[in-house]
């Protein structure tokens, strides 16, 4: 059943605006935080609700909060990813449009338990309409005193800055989003030193993802308990799903965290466009593992994709149905990856360049026999060998595609 | 040529400056002031900015060659950007990419020569529920077929 707690309030006319905010509740998870409990209370009520990080990699947020170094001769800062760029990925896009105000609680109440007073929301270019509404949420917050000096009377300071990125998909890798921060170019860095103990400007760190923070506001109002039980006991909370591709209604639906994929697709997104089958599905943005249609009885949470040797990654669902060949698929994975690679580590960027090329090649008519071993062979030389998961975000859906569907791919070469 | 700017872009540029904590972090921001002033960043808008923010003119090429945004080049008035990723692809949108390149007499990264359109495809632009999806500057258009995309062009033309 869908069970909408982030998307609640999407269809509530005007509640961008902090009035109707306010009306509907709004701030009142600030003010309890602020007002009546200890920044320690508030991380260890996020850290016992076992709200896992939305972004893609799934890291419990509250632990992460508890590794930054609490020395007060030292800024400390958070960085909102508001990066976005995994293909098929769009909820928080529409977590930022529709309820910029829920960001920005979730973000105030993670610097109060941090205690941080600067706050970046790191936000694609292309979203430049969607900034503009948060810079306005930012300027009513403020006028209201959520943010800025001396917050509600507390003593607590704030500030937020709507930073946007200039079209790279690495910069949704934590630490190359740090260094766009910084004015750089989005070199992801070597870990450790981890952000919490070393990161923007080298300060001690937080970076969350939108939807991640969203979630902090309702885990104060309602409680830990409370959150844990809309989701699943080492998995909390709900999750927006991004379906798209070959379905009848693609769309946000925010479901618990254990919904079935299967159900997503065939009874929430309405299942397969008219006349069309199922072939495979990507479950969770293009860096996941793609399932082949008899794989998709799976539920969606981390550890149930990760035993499915896919991810749940930031749970956009791309459908793929019987017509399109998976070689179209594989072109375009392969493309994006090899326009996409910083460039920084040398497995990465010749071996998707490399991939591309023969890909490209292929295409043309002109395949080789041999070139999909070859494809599988230096897609497993850039697993593991790079500073960033973008080497095995490259690597994995290649892989997957080429030995799950092998066969077909084979048939584009010559026998 | 040496470029004149606005005073208001350079209020502007002391604004951006002033929220962060140190001032070469402010370099895209103010890349995009400049280039939304501009139209493009020159080997002049580099010397500007990096003087400006107090680094070397190196420094902003690195960062102008990293970011597709930021473009080195003069881009027709209207810029069109269309999704050439996944989600659009799988619902034809490589079929539109071809249509617009007929439509507008363009290969991808080419300009008009009046200077009115600069037709390019990009990776997702995260609106994959309205695939296949384009922008024109930064307006989003969704749920794109050839009437709808005649629609949109004859609108600028």
């Amino acid at each position: 059943m869908e069970e909408k707690i982030l998307t609640q309030a999407f269809d509530l006319k005007n509640i961008f605006e902090i009035g109707v905010y306010i009306e509907q509740g709004g701030y009142k998870a600030v003010e309890k935080a602020l007002l009546s409990m200890t920044p320690a209370e508030v991380m260890g009520e996020v850290k016992k609700a076992n709200l896992r990080g939305r972004g893609g990699a799934g890291f419990p947020a509250g632990v992460k909060w508890s590794f930054v170094p609490q020395k007060p001769d030292q800024p400390r800062y958070l960085c909102v990813n508001a990066d976005e760029g995994e293909p098929g990925t769009f909820k928080d896009r529409y977590i930022m449009s529709h309820n910029p105000h829920l960001l920005l609680e979730g973000s105030i109440i993670a610097s109060y338990a941090v205690g941080i007073h600067l706050a970046f929301i790191y936000i694609r270019g292309e979203y430049e309409a969607v900034a503009q509404r948060l810079e306005g949420a930012i300027t009513e917050a403020h006028k209201k005193g959520f943010l800025g000096k001396n917050i509600l009377g507390t003593g607590f300071d704030l500030d937020i800055v709507v930073h946007r990125g200039a079209g790279a998909y690495i910069c949704g890798e934590e630490t190359g989003l740090l260094e766009s921060i910084e004015g750089k170019r989005a070199y992801p860095r070597l870990k450790p030193p981890f952000p919490a103990s070393i990161g923007l400007f080298q300060s001690p760190t937080v970076i969350n993802n939108v939807e991640t923070l969203a979630n902090v506001p309702f885990i104060i109002l309602n409680g830990a308990e409370w959150f844990v039980k809309k989701g699943l006991p080492q998995d909390g909370g709900t999750r927006i799903f991004g379906v798209s591709g070959m379905v009848r209604k693609p769309g946000i639906y925010e479901l618990p965290l254990g919904t079935s994929l299967k159900t997503i697709i065939f009874e929430y997104a309405g299942g397969m466009m008219d006349g069309k089958e199922l072939k495979a599905v990507i479950p969770g943005g293009m860096s996941a593992p793609v399932l082949k249609a008899d794989e998709i009885d799976l539920p969606m949470d981390f550890d149930s994709l990760a035993g499915a040797n896919s991810m749940l990654g930031s749970a956009a669902i791309i459908v793929i149905d019987g017509k399109t060949p998976i070689f179209e698929v594989l072109k375009v994975v392969t493309k994006f990856y090899s326009h996409e690679s910083c460039g920084q580590c040398t497995p990465c960027r010749l071996g998707t360049s490399w991939i591309n090329k023969i890909v490209k090649r292929i295409a043309q008519g002109e395949g080789e026999k041999g070139d999909i071993d070859t494809i599988v062979r230096l897609a497993s030389n850039i697993k593991g060998k790079t500073l960033c998961p973008l080497g095995d975000a490259a690597a994995l859906p290649i892989l997957s595609i080429c030995q799950k569907f092998k066969e077909e791919l084979e048939g584009y070469l010559p026998r | 040529m040496s470029p004149e700017y606005s005073g208001e872009l350079r209020k502007k540029i002391d604004e951006v400056v002033g929220l962060y904590p140190k001032k070469e972090a402010a370099i895209l921001p103010v890349l995009r002031l400049v280039q939304n002033e501009v139209g493009f960043i020159s080997p002049e808008e580099e010397k500007f900015i990096a003087r400006i923010l107090g680094i070397k003119p190196l420094r902003v090429r690195e960062v102008v060659s990293f970011y597709t945004m930021i473009s080195p080049r003069p881009l027709g008035k209207y810029h069109i950007q269309v999704c050439s990723n996944l989600s659009c692809h799988l619902l034809g949108g490589d079929k539109l990419i071809d249509y617009l390149k007929a439509k507008l007499g363009l290969g991808i990264g080419e300009t008009t020569p009046d200077q009115k359109f600069t037709l390019s495809t990009v990776e997702c632009l995260g609106a994959c529920e309205t695939a296949p999806c384009m922008m024109v500057n930064f307006d989003y258009y969704g749920h794109l077929d050839k009437d709808k995309i005649d629609q949109i062009l004859d609108r600028l033309l």
